[in-house]
């Protein structure tokens, strides 16, 4: 059976994500998290993101935040797919993500776990915010981390 | 919806298709659509008529000018404004808003005093005063709205007071598409000597306006959601204070006598047009409210006001459906579907070739008084059909069955 946009879209792993999100919920007295908050003023989803790195590894992400099945759903992938990688490998896997969602063929090298499903978001511009807003703001996270060194 | 059959055809982008099926676009309200009538006359200026406008000597830049002088005359007839001279074309509503605002803040504000304006307004409606407020230590006061959202003259009233100067408010609210009683709370306004800043953004496409009969001291509106092209506003003010006013933007065609000591201006209107202005565009409006003119607002209130009540009346018969303006007075319709975020359906919708708005449609403040983030909004005009509504309606089914049961 062919998918039509819609159901590239919205597979049932993102739906699944959606309403099961994994790693949700922010400690905020958690010191050893760095947090970032960042919001997609025109949709109103707006998330939250607390990454802990220790020696160059992505130890642990949280998420909280509300928003559209897309951006929570990919908040849940997100964090699923950076734990346990090198901050460097993450941030490969990052910029890979940005590429399936722009419709570009992904790097199948990559571990990118069903961060992989969201190639159907191509079809639908308006949403490539939607599906990155995570994602930025564990690269932010990073960023932040690393200046503070 | 009989009188208004054909002038489907004179869009010719309804011939359009968008995600390989046919063009329904309910999202006027940001902007309309625009009859063949309007791109006709912009290409006429850009093909036979190009020249600048109050400069040229020559034959052609006579007649551009009197083209585009032609379109201000249109819009002071449209609106009845007492002169031409009243009429200030902008690049849009939100530049008009903010040309009474930053021209008239500082020297009419004080420390202490008041503007009234409400939760209910466009951004630039009220964010130019909440500037100014600031900037002055002067107090933004906002109308309570009644419990379904609306502005009434006693609610105005209870915060009217001596220290008010000046009142900014919607005409006709694009999120719940109520008119305001704009006309009591004028008069109510200068009792207490304050000017009103109407936002007639919404109003215009919809409704016959008439600034002598509101008295209103300015009102603001655009060409693109009323048949116009965009790049195109208008700001009404009364001559006598827009005689006051100062400019607040300089350059070439605004001045009178410019000196290495200081200059001056021209009288209103073109104090404030400084530059070269949006010449088709302004040509282009004129199309716009010719074709809104022989339609007549009778036949466009009517074909609206049935389509929105055919609209409400099959989406509220949809379980899960929340319609937040069942009594809206033109034809927005804003809502949600529970458990849906708006923005999973609006690509539901544009998968169905269906144009409708999601988001917070540049009113934050009312989002936070519905206390919802976001919403859907469909927007009728004249050339919607009860299929467009149709689509609507399927498309939103289909969306209800993709969300919340799977089925896609
Ligand atoms: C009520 C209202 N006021 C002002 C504006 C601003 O108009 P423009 O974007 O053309 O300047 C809009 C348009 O979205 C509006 O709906």
């Amino acid at each position: 059976m062919e998918f039509s946009n819609l159901q590239s879209l919205y597979r049932q792993v993102i739906m699944d994500h959606y309403k099961n999100p994994r790693n949700k919920g922010i400690d905020k007295n958690n010191t050893e998290y760095h947090t970032v908050h960042l919001k997609n003023p025109t949709c109103g989803d707006d998330v939250t993101v607390a990454v802990k790195i220790s020696n160059g590894v992505v130890e642990d992400i949280r998420h909280e935040g509300i928003g559209c099945s897309i951006c929570c759903s990919s908040a849940s992938v997100m964090s699923e797919t950076l734990i346990e990688k090198s901050v460097e490998e993450a941030n490969i896997l990052t910029n890979n993500f940005y590429e399936i969602v722009k419709g570009e063929a992904p790097n199948e090298d990559l571990d990118m776990g069903d961060a992989i499903s969201y190639a159907g978001v191509a079809s639908f511009p308006a949403r490539i915010k939607c599906a990155t807003i995570p994602w930025k703001a564990f690269e932010t996270a990073v960023l932040e981390i690393n200046s503070q060194k | 919806m009989s009188s208004l059959q054909t002038v489907r055809d004179d869009f010719k982008i309804l011939n359009e298709t968008m995600n390989g099926k046919p063009l329904v676009y309910l999202d006027s309200s940001a902007t309309s659509l625009k009859p063949n009538s309007v791109v006709e006359a912009i290409e006429f200026y850009n093909t036979k008529k190009t020249a600048n406008v109050h400069r040229g000597v020559y034959k052609l830049g006579n007649e551009a000018t009197e083209l585009y002088e032609g379109s201000r005359h249109t819009v002071a007839k449209f609106i009845n404004a007492k002169s031409s001279n009243e009429i200030v074309f902008t690049k849009g509503c939100t530049e008009a808003l903010n040309l009474v605002a930053m021209s008239l803040g500082h020297s009419i504000i004080e420390e202490g005093d008041e503007i009234i304006t409400s939760e209910l307004e466009h951004h630039s409606s009220f964010l130019p005063w909440q500037w100014i407020a600031n900037h002055q230590k002067a107090k933004l006061v906002f109308v309570p709205l009644t419990e379904d959202g609306r502005i009434t003259v006693e609610n105005f009233k209870s915060v009217l007071s001596e220290r008010t100067k000046v009142v900014a408010l919607t005409y006709v609210s694009n999120v719940m598409g109520y008119i305001t009683p704009i006309k009591e709370i004028i008069k109510l306004a200068h009792s207490v000597g304050a000017l009103v800043s109407v936002d007639a953004a919404q109003a215009s496409p919809h409704i016959k306006i008439d600034v002598q009969n509101l008295d209103c001291d300015f009102l603001s509106f655009t060409g693109h959601k009323m048949l116009g092209p965009t790049g195109i506003g208008v700001l009404y003010g009364k001559y006598s204070l827009l005689e006051k006013m100062e400019p607040i933007s300089f350059g070439g065609e605004m001045i009178d006598l410019v000196d290495l000591n200081g200059s001056t201006f021209k009288n209103p209107p073109y104090k404030f047009e400084a530059g070269t202005p949006v010449i088709g565009s302004a040509i282009g409006l004129k199309a716009a409210i010719d074709y809104i003119n022989k339609i007549g607002f009778d036949a466009i209130q009517k074909h609206e006001i049935e389509l929105r009540e055919y609209a409400i009346d099959l989406l509220s018969k949809i379980e899960g459906v929340n319609i937040y303006n069942t009594v809206s007075d033109v034809g927005i319709i804003n809502f949600n579907i529970e458990d849906v975020h708006p923005h999973d359906m609006a690509s539901v919708y544009d998968n169905h070739g269906v144009c409708v708005r999601a988001g917070h449609h540049c009113t934050q403040l009312f989002m936070k008084w519905l206390k919802a983030p976001a919403t859907l909004r469909a927007s009728i005009y004249i050339y919607n059909t009860k299929e467009d509504i149709d689509a609507l309606v399927a498309a939103t089914i289909s969306g209800k069955d993709i969300f919340l049961h799977g089925i896609f």
